[in-house]
């Protein structure tokens, strides 16, 4: 049978395959910086978002956009500042923003279905509306990412060091927040507030587990989010699971499947040619 | 008379309130090659990082090639080696990707690399010595080949002053001679250098001028002190835990 006959499983498809492609793009700059969970922060504050949206009778997608930029440029904030409350500020965000998301969409008259579809994702339910956003975002986010590649680059690896250069540190630090809200809201659709980390992390993890430089992590990466979205949609599609799940089940299951090779190639290596034990350094200078 | 790099006018910096410099004045010319030399928690880094911006002034000025630091907008002139790689590096990267990054200040944000761009970087790598390294993730190098990575990075964006943190620091004497050789070849170009150090070693030639940091204040401007007591014996190991532990009289003066 095949199911992507139907348009409202096309739509589906593409739109997971966009976000599969650009929430690694962005997620690499996170895991660089060590804020690998800030996706998820940004995701319970998106949740109030929505809740204000249905209890308002406004586009919940919208509110929530607004209140993920808002928790995402706070969250920017109290990281420059560098104190020590640092954390707690953000667990207070985190644990605000998920309760009072549960509680004004129970104020609403929307259903708890309705909370659910934020919550895990509903993509089979994507509009045409919803996948023109999907698209326009999501390439928006693509070229943001890849053209600032450089840039983003030398302020998250030594932020220090992008000062000096006269790099604008503080606008490119506002844009990776708002860029990551608008990653969150727009993956919201596909596998919902609660696995969105999943995506913008996992296909991170699982390139540089083989990986020699930045550049080919973040090809690496972009590649596994666009097979785990498409592998995931059409294993929802012909087993019948839920398709957020299913994507990140396939994302975390090619994590295991190339950590494992990984590790058994280096051990494979290390027995058959002893000398690739500890290579001595090569030398400076070569006398002739 | 060269034209005043550098220029510190009785600069004051504290953190949390207390106090780490106080009242220092300081002028760099072009040309010059100066030292800052003092034990661990004299202020010595405070004062190169109050020079670059990186800590705020609670008093004083700072002046970058005739321009007060706060409006200074040409810092593609800089080049500045921090002590080591920052913390950020959960993602791989190439020794070529980090030193490519030194050129983000001549070049700017939006304009992607061109061919100035990758000469000038294979050209850095050649100058400490590691051209042959440029596609190995800069995890796998050993501490002294990273110091030289950030050294590179600086000298590819082809600055006019180089300012470097405790380049030598627990640096294997391979990478120490590779960086003194980068050090000569930048100084026969013209170019002008602050650094910070604890112990000067194969660089000791080179140093036009040293000043001493202690306390907080600047103790010693001119030639280069004579190391003194156990300090100065061949096998003195130049490890200090404890700022506390720090004999006076260091530096004979």
């Amino acid at each position: 049978m095949d199911l992507f006959q139907y348009d409202f499983m096309l739509r589906a498809l593409v739109g997971a395959l966009v976000i599969g492609l650009a929430a690694p793009a962005l997620g690499i700059y996170l895991v660089q910086r060590r804020l690998a969970l800030i996706g998820d922060g940004i995701g319970h504050v998106a949740l109030t978002g929505v809740g204000a949206g249905l209890l308002l009778n406004r586009s919940p997608v919208l509110v929530a956009v607004l209140a993920a930029t808002l928790g995402a440029i706070g969250i920017e904030l109290v990281r420059s500042r560098g104190r020590t409350s640092g954390d707690l500020a953000l667990a207070l965000l985190f644990y605000g923003g998920i309760a009072g998301g549960v509680m004004l969409v129970g104020l609403s008259d929307a259903s708890s279905a309705a909370l659910n579809s934020y919550l895990f994702g509903s993509l089979t339910t994507t509009s045409p509306a919803d996948l023109t956003t999907i698209l326009v975002l999501g390439a928006a986010i693509l070229v943001l990412m890849l053209a600032l590649r450089p840039a983003l680059f030398a302020v998250c690896h030594d932020e220090e060091y992008a000062r000096v250069s006269g790099l604008p540190v503080r606008a490119l630090n506002l844009l990776l927040a708002v860029t990551t809200a608008v990653t969150v809201t727009i993956a919201m659709r596909a596998v919902g507030v609660l696995l969105i980390s999943a995506l913008m992390v996992v296909p991170v993890a699982t390139a540089q587990q083989v990986t020699r430089g930045f550049r080919s992590t973040m090809t690496a990466a972009m590649a596994l989010g666009l097979f785990a979205a498409g592998a995931g949609i059409w294993v929802a599609a012909t087993a019948d699971t839920a398709p957020g799940a299913s994507v990140v089940l396939l994302a975390i299951a090619s994590f295991l499947v190339v950590a494992l090779a990984a590790a058994g190639w280096r051990a494979l290596r290390r027995r058959t040619s002893p000398a690739a034990a500890p290579a001595p350094e090569p030398h400076e200078v070569v006398l002739r | 008379m060269n034209a005043p790099v550098i220029q510190v006018t009785h600069a004051a910096v504290g953190y949390d309130g207390r106090p780490v410099l106080r009242d220092v004045s300081l002028t760099v010319t072009a040309g010059e090659v100066v030292a800052v030399l003092g034990a661990n928690g004299s202020g010595k880094s405070t004062l190169i990082r109050a020079v670059l911006g990186l800590v705020p002034l609670s008093a004083g000025s700072v002046t970058l090639f005739g321009a007060p630091q706060r409006r200074f907008r040409q810092w593609h002139r800089i080049g500045y080696v921090p002590q080591r790689l920052g913390a950020g590096s959960g993602v791989p990267a190439t020794v070529g990707e980090v030193v490519a990054s030194g050129r983000l200040a001549r070049r700017g944000v939006l304009r992607p690399a061109g061919r100035a761009d990758r000469e000038a970087v294979a050209a850095a790598l050649r100058a400490v010595g590691l051209a042959d390294r440029a596609g190995d993730p800069v995890a796998t190098l050993s501490g002294g080949q990273q110091q030289r990575t950030l050294i590179a990075r600086a000298l590819a964006g082809e600055p006019e002053l180089l300012v470097l943190d405790e380049p030598t620091a627990g640096v294997d004497a391979e990478s120490q001679q590779a960086f003194a050789a980068a050090l000569r070849g930048f100084l026969a170009g013209g170019g002008t250098v602050l650094l910070v150090a604890h112990e000067l070693g194969p660089l000791r030639p080179l140093i036009s001028r040293a000043v001493v940091v202690h306390e907080g204040g600047i103790c010693h401007d001119g030639a280069v002190p004579e190391p003194a007591g156990h300090h100065a014996e061949p096998d003195h190991e130049h490890v200090h835990p404890h700022c506390d532990e720090e004999p006076a009289g260091l530096w004979s003066i």
